[in-house]
Protein backbone atom coordinates (compact mmCIF):
# COMPACT_ATOMS: atom_id res chain seq x y z
CA UNK A 1 0.00 0.00 0.00
CA UNK A 2 2.74 2.45 1.03
CA UNK A 3 4.82 1.44 -1.98
CA UNK A 4 1.83 2.19 -4.23
CA UNK A 5 1.41 5.64 -2.71
CA UNK A 6 5.13 6.39 -3.11
CA UNK A 7 5.04 5.20 -6.74
CA UNK A 8 1.90 7.23 -7.40
CA UNK A 9 3.37 10.38 -5.87
CA UNK A 10 6.68 10.07 -7.70
CA UNK A 11 4.85 9.39 -10.98
CA UNK A 12 2.66 12.48 -10.64
CA UNK A 13 5.73 14.54 -9.57
CA UNK A 14 7.60 13.41 -12.71
CA UNK A 15 4.55 14.14 -14.84
CA UNK A 16 4.10 17.64 -13.50
CA UNK A 17 7.83 18.43 -13.70
CA UNK A 18 7.77 17.27 -17.35
CA UNK A 19 4.81 19.57 -18.03
CA UNK A 20 6.57 22.51 -16.37
CA UNK A 21 9.73 21.77 -18.39
CA UNK A 22 7.79 21.60 -21.67
CA UNK A 23 5.92 24.82 -20.92
CA UNK A 24 9.12 26.62 -19.92
CA UNK A 25 10.79 25.45 -23.12
CA UNK A 26 7.91 26.60 -25.31
CA UNK A 27 7.77 29.93 -23.43
CA UNK A 28 11.44 30.64 -24.15
CA UNK A 29 11.06 29.38 -27.74
CA UNK A 30 8.25 31.90 -28.16
CA UNK A 31 10.38 34.70 -26.68
CA UNK A 32 13.09 33.74 -29.19
CA UNK A 33 10.61 33.81 -32.09
CA UNK A 34 9.31 37.17 -30.92
CA UNK A 35 12.87 38.54 -30.86
CA UNK A 36 13.39 37.36 -34.46
CA UNK A 37 10.05 38.98 -35.36
CA UNK A 38 11.28 42.26 -33.81
CA UNK A 39 14.54 41.90 -35.76
CA UNK A 40 12.57 41.53 -38.99
CA UNK A 41 10.57 44.64 -38.06
CA UNK A 42 13.76 46.72 -37.70
CA UNK A 43 15.08 45.39 -41.02
CA UNK A 44 11.86 46.25 -42.86
CA UNK A 45 10.90 49.54 -41.21
CA UNK A 46 13.77 51.47 -42.82
CA UNK A 47 13.60 49.90 -46.28
CA UNK A 48 11.26 51.14 -49.06
CA UNK A 49 8.48 51.00 -50.13
CA UNK A 50 6.96 52.89 -47.20
CA UNK A 51 3.25 52.43 -46.57
CA UNK A 52 2.49 55.98 -45.37
CA UNK A 53 -1.21 55.88 -46.23
CA UNK A 54 -1.77 52.69 -44.24
CA UNK A 55 0.36 54.07 -41.38
CA UNK A 56 -1.84 57.17 -41.17
CA UNK A 57 -4.96 54.99 -41.25
CA UNK A 58 -3.63 52.86 -38.41
CA UNK A 59 -2.61 55.93 -36.37
CA UNK A 60 -6.10 57.34 -36.83
CA UNK A 61 -7.75 54.02 -35.93
CA UNK A 62 -5.66 53.41 -32.84
CA UNK A 63 -5.48 56.99 -31.62
CA UNK A 64 -8.92 58.30 -32.41
CA UNK A 65 -10.82 55.18 -31.43
CA UNK A 66 -9.04 54.95 -28.07
CA UNK A 67 -9.66 58.58 -27.08
CA UNK A 68 -12.91 58.00 -25.22
CA UNK A 69 -11.68 54.93 -23.35
CA UNK A 70 -8.40 56.56 -22.36
CA UNK A 71 -10.16 59.81 -21.46
CA UNK A 72 -12.75 58.15 -19.20
CA UNK A 73 -10.12 55.90 -17.59
CA UNK A 74 -7.81 58.86 -16.96
CA UNK A 75 -10.59 61.02 -15.52
CA UNK A 76 -11.79 58.31 -13.12
CA UNK A 77 -8.18 57.51 -12.17
CA UNK A 78 -7.65 61.16 -11.15
CA UNK A 79 -10.94 61.31 -9.26
CA UNK A 80 -10.42 58.06 -7.33
CA UNK A 81 -6.76 58.68 -6.59
CA UNK A 82 -7.51 62.12 -5.12
CA UNK A 83 -10.55 60.93 -3.17
CA UNK A 84 -8.59 58.05 -1.65
CA UNK A 85 -5.55 60.19 -0.77
CA UNK A 86 -7.40 63.18 0.73
CA UNK A 87 -8.28 61.72 4.16
CA UNK A 88 -4.70 60.54 4.79
CA UNK A 89 -3.15 63.86 3.75
CA UNK A 90 -5.74 65.74 5.85
CA UNK A 91 -4.76 63.69 8.90
CA UNK A 92 -1.19 64.96 8.56
CA UNK A 93 -2.25 68.49 7.60
CA UNK A 94 -0.53 67.99 4.26
CA UNK A 95 -3.47 68.86 2.04
CA UNK A 96 -1.40 71.42 0.13
CA UNK A 97 0.83 68.60 -1.10
CA UNK A 98 -2.05 66.97 -2.90
CA UNK A 99 -1.39 68.51 -6.33
CA UNK A 100 2.31 67.68 -6.35
CA UNK A 101 1.78 64.16 -4.99
CA UNK A 102 -0.98 63.29 -7.46
CA UNK A 103 0.80 64.83 -10.45
CA UNK A 104 4.10 63.07 -9.74
CA UNK A 105 2.39 59.71 -9.18
CA UNK A 106 0.24 59.99 -12.27
CA UNK A 107 2.82 61.35 -14.67
CA UNK A 108 5.70 59.15 -13.51
CA UNK A 109 4.00 55.83 -12.93
CA UNK A 110 0.28 55.26 -12.59
CA UNK A 111 -0.85 57.11 -15.71
CA UNK A 112 1.50 55.39 -18.20
CA UNK A 113 1.02 51.90 -16.69
CA UNK A 114 -2.78 52.04 -16.36
CA UNK A 115 -3.31 53.59 -19.79
CA UNK A 116 -0.87 51.14 -21.40
CA UNK A 117 -2.75 48.25 -19.78
CA UNK A 118 -6.04 49.65 -21.06
CA UNK A 119 -4.52 49.97 -24.54
CA UNK A 120 -3.16 46.41 -24.29
CA UNK A 121 -6.77 45.27 -24.01
CA UNK A 122 -8.16 47.71 -26.56
CA UNK A 123 -5.40 47.86 -29.20
CA UNK A 124 -3.22 44.76 -28.56
CA UNK A 125 -6.08 42.28 -28.56
CA UNK A 126 -7.64 44.08 -31.55
CA UNK A 127 -4.46 43.70 -33.59
CA UNK A 128 -4.13 40.04 -32.53
CA UNK A 129 -7.70 39.27 -33.54
CA UNK A 130 -7.60 41.25 -36.78
CA UNK A 131 -4.34 39.78 -38.08
CA UNK A 132 -5.34 36.35 -36.75
CA UNK A 133 -8.58 36.35 -38.70
CA UNK A 134 -6.73 37.64 -41.78
CA UNK A 135 -4.32 34.72 -41.43
CA UNK A 136 -6.98 32.01 -41.06
CA UNK A 137 -9.09 33.38 -43.93
CA UNK A 138 -5.97 33.47 -46.17
CA UNK A 139 -6.11 37.27 -46.58
CA UNK A 140 -2.43 37.53 -45.65
CA UNK A 141 -1.59 34.86 -48.25
CA UNK A 142 -3.71 36.75 -50.81
CA UNK A 143 -1.71 39.90 -50.09
CA UNK A 144 1.56 38.02 -50.54
CA UNK A 145 0.39 36.42 -53.80
CA UNK A 146 -0.62 39.84 -55.15
CA UNK A 147 3.01 40.93 -54.87
CA UNK A 148 2.65 42.98 -51.67
CA UNK A 149 4.84 42.35 -48.66
CA UNK A 150 2.22 41.67 -45.93
CA UNK A 151 4.78 42.11 -43.15
CA UNK A 152 5.49 45.65 -44.29
CA UNK A 153 1.86 46.51 -44.98
CA UNK A 154 0.26 44.95 -41.90
CA UNK A 155 2.95 44.54 -39.23
CA UNK A 156 5.35 47.45 -39.74
CA UNK A 157 2.54 50.01 -40.02
CA UNK A 158 0.78 48.74 -36.89
CA UNK A 159 3.91 48.62 -34.74
CA UNK A 160 4.95 52.12 -35.84
CA UNK A 161 1.40 53.38 -35.23
CA UNK A 162 1.23 52.02 -31.67
CA UNK A 163 4.73 53.34 -30.94
CA UNK A 164 3.72 56.82 -32.09
CA UNK A 165 0.20 56.88 -30.67
CA UNK A 166 0.70 55.47 -27.20
CA UNK A 167 2.83 58.35 -25.86
CA UNK A 168 0.20 60.79 -27.16
CA UNK A 169 -2.63 58.81 -25.57
CA UNK A 170 -0.71 58.62 -22.29
CA UNK A 171 -0.01 62.37 -22.26
CA UNK A 172 -3.69 63.02 -22.93
CA UNK A 173 -4.76 60.48 -20.28
CA UNK A 174 -2.40 62.04 -17.71
CA UNK A 175 -3.78 65.51 -18.42
CA UNK A 176 -7.38 64.32 -18.02
CA UNK A 177 -6.47 62.45 -14.80
CA UNK A 178 -5.04 65.71 -13.41
CA UNK A 179 -8.22 67.49 -14.46
CA UNK A 180 -10.25 64.89 -12.51
CA UNK A 181 -8.02 65.39 -9.50
CA UNK A 182 -8.36 69.17 -9.77
CA UNK A 183 -12.14 68.81 -9.91
CA UNK A 184 -12.20 66.90 -6.59
CA UNK A 185 -9.84 69.38 -4.97
CA UNK A 186 -12.04 72.21 -6.23
CA UNK A 187 -15.25 70.64 -4.96
CA UNK A 188 -13.97 69.29 -1.64
CA UNK A 189 -11.04 71.49 -0.78
CA UNK A 190 -11.96 74.87 -2.28
CA UNK A 191 -8.77 74.87 -4.33
CA UNK A 192 -9.15 76.80 -7.59
CA UNK A 193 -8.20 75.12 -10.88
CA UNK A 194 -5.59 77.82 -11.46
CA UNK A 195 -3.93 77.24 -8.08
CA UNK A 196 -4.09 73.48 -8.49
CA UNK A 197 -2.42 73.52 -11.92
CA UNK A 198 0.15 76.06 -10.71
CA UNK A 199 1.11 73.58 -8.01
CA UNK A 200 1.17 70.76 -10.55
CA UNK A 201 3.55 72.60 -12.89
CA UNK A 202 5.71 73.64 -9.95
CA UNK A 203 6.06 70.04 -8.87
CA UNK A 204 6.69 68.51 -12.30
CA UNK A 205 10.15 68.67 -13.83
CA UNK A 206 11.45 67.54 -17.19
CA UNK A 207 13.19 64.72 -15.36
CA UNK A 208 9.70 63.42 -14.49
CA UNK A 209 8.12 63.90 -17.91
CA UNK A 210 10.92 62.73 -20.22
CA UNK A 211 11.53 59.26 -18.70
CA UNK A 212 7.76 58.66 -18.57
CA UNK A 213 7.38 59.63 -22.22
CA UNK A 214 10.33 57.46 -23.29
CA UNK A 215 8.83 54.60 -21.30
CA UNK A 216 5.49 55.04 -23.05
CA UNK A 217 7.23 54.77 -26.44
CA UNK A 218 8.48 51.32 -25.37
CA UNK A 219 5.01 50.45 -24.07
CA UNK A 220 3.57 51.30 -27.49
CA UNK A 221 6.22 49.25 -29.26
CA UNK A 222 5.53 46.25 -27.00
CA UNK A 223 1.76 46.45 -27.62
CA UNK A 224 2.22 46.59 -31.38
CA UNK A 225 4.93 43.94 -31.50
CA UNK A 226 3.19 41.29 -29.39
CA UNK A 227 -0.26 41.94 -30.92
CA UNK A 228 1.16 41.61 -34.44
CA UNK A 229 3.29 38.56 -33.59
CA UNK A 230 0.37 36.68 -32.08
CA UNK A 231 -1.98 37.54 -34.94
CA UNK A 232 0.51 37.06 -37.77
CA UNK A 233 1.39 33.52 -36.69
CA UNK A 234 -2.11 32.54 -35.67
CA UNK A 235 -3.24 29.03 -36.61
CA UNK A 236 -5.97 26.55 -35.73
CA UNK A 237 -8.90 28.44 -37.28
CA UNK A 238 -11.31 30.57 -35.29
CA UNK A 239 -10.15 29.01 -32.01
CA UNK A 240 -6.66 30.23 -32.88
CA UNK A 241 -7.98 33.77 -33.41
CA UNK A 242 -9.43 33.80 -29.89
CA UNK A 243 -6.20 32.39 -28.49
CA UNK A 244 -4.12 34.95 -30.39
CA UNK A 245 -6.19 37.81 -29.06
CA UNK A 246 -6.21 36.47 -25.51
CA UNK A 247 -2.55 35.55 -25.29
CA UNK A 248 -1.58 38.89 -26.87
CA UNK A 249 -3.14 40.68 -23.88
CA UNK A 250 -1.48 38.31 -21.38
CA UNK A 251 1.99 38.66 -22.92
CA UNK A 252 1.67 42.43 -23.37
CA UNK A 253 0.58 42.91 -19.74
CA UNK A 254 3.58 40.92 -18.48
CA UNK A 255 5.93 42.74 -20.84
CA UNK A 256 4.59 46.15 -19.74
CA UNK A 257 5.51 45.44 -16.12
CA UNK A 258 8.97 44.20 -17.13
CA UNK A 259 9.54 47.34 -19.24
CA UNK A 260 8.21 49.47 -16.38
CA UNK A 261 10.63 47.88 -13.93
CA UNK A 262 13.60 48.40 -16.27
CA UNK A 263 12.51 51.99 -16.95
CA UNK A 264 12.23 52.80 -13.24
CA UNK A 265 15.60 51.16 -12.60
CA UNK A 266 17.32 53.13 -15.38
CA UNK A 267 15.58 56.39 -14.39
CA UNK A 268 16.75 55.88 -10.83
CA UNK A 269 20.35 55.67 -12.06
CA UNK A 270 20.30 58.65 -14.45
CA UNK A 271 17.80 61.10 -12.94
CA UNK B 1 2.43 22.21 -82.61
CA UNK B 2 5.39 24.56 -82.83
CA UNK B 3 8.22 24.52 -80.26
CA UNK B 4 6.97 27.69 -78.52
CA UNK B 5 3.58 26.10 -77.92
CA UNK B 6 5.25 22.91 -76.66
CA UNK B 7 7.20 24.86 -74.10
CA UNK B 8 5.43 24.85 -70.73
CA UNK B 9 4.73 28.21 -69.05
CA UNK B 10 4.86 26.42 -65.73
CA UNK B 11 6.70 23.25 -64.84
CA UNK B 12 6.97 21.35 -61.65
CA UNK B 13 9.50 18.52 -61.31
CA UNK B 14 9.73 15.87 -58.65
CA UNK B 15 8.13 17.99 -55.91
CA UNK B 16 8.35 16.69 -52.34
CA UNK B 17 6.73 18.21 -49.28
CA UNK B 18 6.30 16.79 -45.79
CA UNK B 19 4.71 18.14 -42.62
CA UNK B 20 6.38 16.19 -39.82
CA UNK B 21 5.80 12.52 -40.57
CA UNK B 22 3.08 13.30 -43.09
CA UNK B 23 4.69 13.02 -46.54
CA UNK B 24 2.12 14.91 -48.63
CA UNK B 25 3.84 15.25 -52.01
CA UNK B 26 6.12 12.40 -53.07
CA UNK B 27 7.62 13.51 -56.34
CA UNK B 28 4.75 15.27 -58.08
CA UNK B 29 5.29 16.47 -61.68
CA UNK B 30 3.24 18.90 -63.74
CA UNK B 31 3.51 20.90 -66.96
CA UNK B 32 1.11 23.70 -67.90
CA UNK B 33 1.15 24.90 -71.50
CA UNK B 34 0.13 28.27 -72.93
CA UNK B 35 -3.63 28.77 -73.21
CA UNK B 36 -4.34 25.42 -71.57
CA UNK B 37 -6.83 24.58 -68.80
CA UNK B 38 -5.18 21.92 -66.67
CA UNK B 39 -7.23 20.36 -63.89
CA UNK B 40 -5.53 18.65 -60.95
CA UNK B 41 -7.99 16.40 -59.19
CA UNK B 42 -7.57 14.59 -55.93
CA UNK B 43 -9.36 13.65 -52.75
CA UNK B 44 -9.63 16.10 -49.86
CA UNK B 45 -6.33 16.16 -47.99
CA UNK B 46 -4.40 14.70 -50.93
CA UNK B 47 -2.07 17.72 -51.09
CA UNK B 48 -3.63 19.69 -53.96
CA UNK B 49 -3.69 22.97 -52.06
CA UNK B 50 -0.17 22.35 -50.71
CA UNK B 51 1.04 21.83 -54.28
CA UNK B 52 -0.56 25.02 -55.58
CA UNK B 53 0.74 27.02 -52.61
CA UNK B 54 4.24 25.73 -53.37
CA UNK B 55 3.74 27.04 -56.91
CA UNK B 56 3.22 30.63 -55.74
CA UNK B 57 5.87 30.50 -53.05
CA UNK B 58 3.52 30.46 -50.06
CA UNK B 59 4.94 27.10 -48.94
CA UNK B 60 8.56 26.11 -49.42
CA UNK B 61 8.86 22.57 -50.85
CA UNK B 62 11.39 20.13 -49.35
CA UNK B 63 12.87 19.30 -52.76
CA UNK B 64 12.14 19.50 -56.47
CA UNK B 65 12.00 22.38 -58.89
CA UNK B 66 9.28 24.87 -59.88
CA UNK B 67 9.86 26.75 -63.12
CA UNK B 68 7.60 29.59 -64.17
CA UNK B 69 8.49 31.38 -67.41
CA UNK B 70 11.93 29.72 -67.41
CA UNK B 71 12.78 30.88 -63.89
CA UNK B 72 13.15 28.61 -60.88
CA UNK B 73 11.01 30.28 -58.23
CA UNK B 74 12.57 28.29 -55.36
CA UNK B 75 15.88 30.09 -55.93
CA UNK B 76 14.24 33.51 -56.26
CA UNK B 77 14.56 36.30 -53.71
CA UNK B 78 11.48 38.03 -52.28
CA UNK B 79 11.62 40.99 -54.67
CA UNK B 80 11.94 38.89 -57.83
CA UNK B 81 9.17 36.61 -56.59
CA UNK B 82 6.88 39.60 -55.96
CA UNK B 83 7.46 40.79 -59.54
CA UNK B 84 6.74 37.33 -60.94
CA UNK B 85 3.61 37.06 -58.82
CA UNK B 86 2.08 40.00 -60.66
CA UNK B 87 1.90 37.71 -63.70
CA UNK B 88 0.02 35.04 -61.77
CA UNK B 89 -3.58 35.33 -60.65
CA UNK B 90 -4.65 33.20 -57.69
CA UNK B 91 -8.21 32.44 -56.66
CA UNK B 92 -8.32 31.23 -53.07
CA UNK B 93 -10.63 28.50 -51.83
CA UNK B 94 -12.39 30.90 -49.41
CA UNK B 95 -12.12 33.93 -51.74
CA UNK B 96 -9.79 35.70 -49.23
CA UNK B 97 -11.22 39.16 -49.86
CA UNK B 98 -9.83 41.87 -47.56
CA UNK B 99 -12.82 42.29 -45.29
CA UNK B 100 -11.87 45.74 -44.03
CA UNK B 101 -11.99 47.10 -47.59
CA UNK B 102 -14.83 47.67 -50.05
CA UNK B 103 -15.00 45.72 -53.32
CA UNK B 104 -13.45 48.72 -55.10
CA UNK B 105 -10.56 48.89 -52.61
CA UNK B 106 -10.02 45.13 -52.87
CA UNK B 107 -9.55 45.47 -56.61
CA UNK B 108 -7.50 48.63 -56.36
CA UNK B 109 -5.11 47.06 -53.86
CA UNK B 110 -2.92 45.12 -56.35
CA UNK B 111 -3.40 47.82 -59.00
CA UNK B 112 -2.01 50.68 -56.93
CA UNK B 113 1.15 48.72 -56.27
CA UNK B 114 1.77 47.39 -59.74
CA UNK B 115 0.16 49.83 -62.17
CA UNK B 116 3.44 49.90 -64.11
CA UNK B 117 2.58 46.34 -65.17
CA UNK B 118 -0.49 47.50 -67.09
CA UNK B 119 -0.06 48.62 -70.68
CA UNK B 120 -1.70 52.00 -71.45
CA UNK B 121 -2.66 52.54 -67.80
CA UNK B 122 -5.59 54.99 -67.73
CA UNK B 123 -6.37 55.00 -64.03
CA UNK B 124 -7.63 52.46 -61.57
CA UNK B 125 -11.33 53.36 -61.98
CA UNK B 126 -11.57 52.10 -65.58
CA UNK B 127 -9.76 48.83 -64.79
CA UNK B 128 -11.80 48.16 -61.65
CA UNK B 129 -15.06 48.70 -63.54
CA UNK B 130 -13.88 46.53 -66.43
CA UNK B 131 -12.89 43.70 -64.06
CA UNK B 132 -16.22 43.86 -62.25
CA UNK B 133 -18.17 43.94 -65.53
CA UNK B 134 -16.27 40.82 -66.60
CA UNK B 135 -17.69 38.98 -63.60
CA UNK B 136 -21.11 40.63 -63.82
CA UNK B 137 -20.86 42.60 -60.58
CA UNK B 138 -20.51 46.21 -61.65
CA UNK B 139 -23.20 47.25 -59.14
CA UNK B 140 -21.35 45.80 -56.15
CA UNK B 141 -18.41 48.19 -56.43
CA UNK B 142 -19.03 50.03 -53.14
CA UNK B 143 -20.21 47.08 -51.06
CA UNK B 144 -18.21 45.44 -48.29
CA UNK B 145 -17.30 41.71 -48.70
CA UNK B 146 -19.57 40.85 -45.75
CA UNK B 147 -22.54 42.21 -47.72
CA UNK B 148 -21.94 39.76 -50.60
CA UNK B 149 -23.14 36.18 -50.98
CA UNK B 150 -20.60 33.33 -51.29
CA UNK B 151 -20.94 33.24 -55.07
CA UNK B 152 -20.56 37.02 -55.36
CA UNK B 153 -17.48 36.92 -53.15
CA UNK B 154 -15.96 34.26 -55.41
CA UNK B 155 -16.69 36.47 -58.47
CA UNK B 156 -15.08 39.51 -56.85
CA UNK B 157 -12.07 37.38 -55.91
CA UNK B 158 -11.88 36.27 -59.54
CA UNK B 159 -12.05 39.90 -60.68
CA UNK B 160 -9.22 40.74 -58.26
CA UNK B 161 -7.14 37.82 -59.53
CA UNK B 162 -7.61 39.08 -63.11
CA UNK B 163 -7.08 42.78 -62.60
CA UNK B 164 -3.35 42.76 -63.36
CA UNK B 165 -4.09 40.78 -66.55
CA UNK B 166 -2.04 37.75 -65.48
CA UNK B 167 -0.72 35.20 -67.95
CA UNK B 168 -1.35 32.29 -65.59
CA UNK B 169 -4.35 31.84 -63.27
CA UNK B 170 -4.49 29.29 -60.48
CA UNK B 171 -7.82 28.31 -59.00
CA UNK B 172 -7.84 26.55 -55.64
CA UNK B 173 -11.17 24.71 -55.36
CA UNK B 174 -13.15 27.42 -57.20
CA UNK B 175 -16.56 25.79 -56.67
CA UNK B 176 -16.19 24.50 -53.10
CA UNK B 177 -18.94 25.65 -50.77
CA UNK B 178 -21.19 26.94 -53.56
CA UNK B 179 -24.62 25.64 -54.57
CA UNK B 180 -24.71 23.74 -57.92
CA UNK B 181 -26.19 26.66 -59.88
CA UNK B 182 -23.70 29.23 -58.61
CA UNK B 183 -20.89 26.69 -59.08
CA UNK B 184 -21.91 26.28 -62.73
CA UNK B 185 -21.95 30.08 -63.18
CA UNK B 186 -18.43 30.33 -61.77
CA UNK B 187 -17.19 27.52 -64.05
CA UNK B 188 -18.66 29.23 -67.14
CA UNK B 189 -17.16 32.51 -66.03
CA UNK B 190 -13.73 30.87 -65.71
CA UNK B 191 -14.09 29.41 -69.21
CA UNK B 192 -15.13 32.76 -70.70
CA UNK B 193 -12.24 34.56 -69.04
CA UNK B 194 -9.80 31.98 -70.35
CA UNK B 195 -11.14 32.48 -73.86
CA UNK B 196 -11.16 36.28 -73.60
CA UNK B 197 -7.62 36.71 -72.23
CA UNK B 198 -6.04 33.47 -73.51
CA UNK B 199 -4.63 32.71 -70.08
CA UNK B 200 -3.15 29.41 -68.95
CA UNK B 201 -5.18 28.04 -66.06
CA UNK B 202 -4.36 25.53 -63.37
CA UNK B 203 -7.52 24.39 -61.62
CA UNK B 204 -7.36 22.44 -58.37
CA UNK B 205 -10.64 20.74 -57.69
CA UNK B 206 -12.49 17.62 -56.66
CA UNK B 207 -15.62 18.73 -58.53
CA UNK B 208 -16.15 16.37 -61.50
CA UNK B 209 -18.60 18.76 -63.21
CA UNK B 210 -16.06 21.54 -63.03
CA UNK B 211 -13.37 19.27 -64.52
CA UNK B 212 -15.71 18.08 -67.30
CA UNK B 213 -16.66 21.59 -68.43
CA UNK B 214 -13.34 23.33 -68.16
CA UNK B 215 -10.44 20.90 -68.56
CA UNK B 216 -8.30 20.40 -71.65
CA UNK B 217 -6.18 17.94 -69.70
CA UNK B 218 -6.34 16.38 -66.23
CA UNK B 219 -3.94 14.99 -63.65
CA UNK B 220 -5.11 12.79 -60.80
CA UNK B 221 -3.12 13.36 -57.63
CA UNK B 222 -3.19 10.24 -55.48
CA UNK B 223 -0.85 9.50 -52.58
CA UNK B 224 1.35 12.46 -53.47
CA UNK B 225 2.12 11.43 -57.06
CA UNK B 226 0.61 11.81 -60.56
CA UNK B 227 -1.50 8.69 -60.50
CA UNK B 228 -3.09 9.22 -63.93
CA UNK B 229 -3.04 11.82 -66.66
CA UNK B 230 -5.16 12.46 -69.76
CA UNK B 231 -8.26 14.22 -71.05
CA UNK B 232 -11.53 14.08 -69.12
CA UNK B 233 -12.86 11.58 -71.65
CA UNK B 234 -9.84 9.27 -71.30
CA UNK B 235 -9.84 9.30 -67.53
CA UNK B 236 -13.58 8.95 -67.10
CA UNK B 237 -13.47 5.86 -69.34
CA UNK B 238 -10.51 4.37 -67.50
CA UNK B 239 -10.90 0.85 -66.09
CA UNK B 240 -8.60 1.56 -63.14
CA UNK B 241 -10.76 1.37 -59.97
CA UNK B 242 -8.80 4.21 -58.28
CA UNK B 243 -9.44 6.47 -61.29
CA UNK B 244 -13.05 5.32 -61.61
CA UNK B 245 -13.66 6.25 -57.96
CA UNK B 246 -13.31 9.94 -58.89
CA UNK B 247 -15.98 9.79 -61.59
CA UNK B 248 -18.63 7.68 -59.86
CA UNK B 249 -21.61 9.59 -58.47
Amino acid sequence: MLVNIIFGLSFSFMNSSNTILTRTKSFFAEIGDMTLFAGRFFREVFSPPFEFKELLRQCYNMGNRSLLLVGVTGFILGLVFTLQSRPTLLQFGAQSWMASMVSLSIVREIGPVVIALICAGRIGSGIGAELGSMRVTEQIDAMEVSGTNPFKYLVVTRIVATTLMLPLLIIMGDAIALLGSALIENLKGDVSFLLYFNQVFDALKFSDIIPATVKSVFFGFAIGLVGCYKGYYCSKGTVGVGEASNSAVVYISMLLFVIDFIAVFVTDIFF
Amino acid sequence: MNSEKNKPVLELKNLHKSFGDNHVLKGFNLKLFKGENLVVMGKSGSGKSVMVKCLVGLIQPDSGSITIKDEDIIKMGHKELDILRTEIGFLFQGSALYDSMTVRENLEFPLRRHKDKIENFQGTEILVKEALENVGLADAIDLMPAELSGGMQRRVALARALILKPKIIMYDEPTTGLDPITAKEIILLMRNIQKKYNTSSLIITHDVDCARVISNRMILLVDGINYAEGTFQELSNSKDPQVQAFFKN
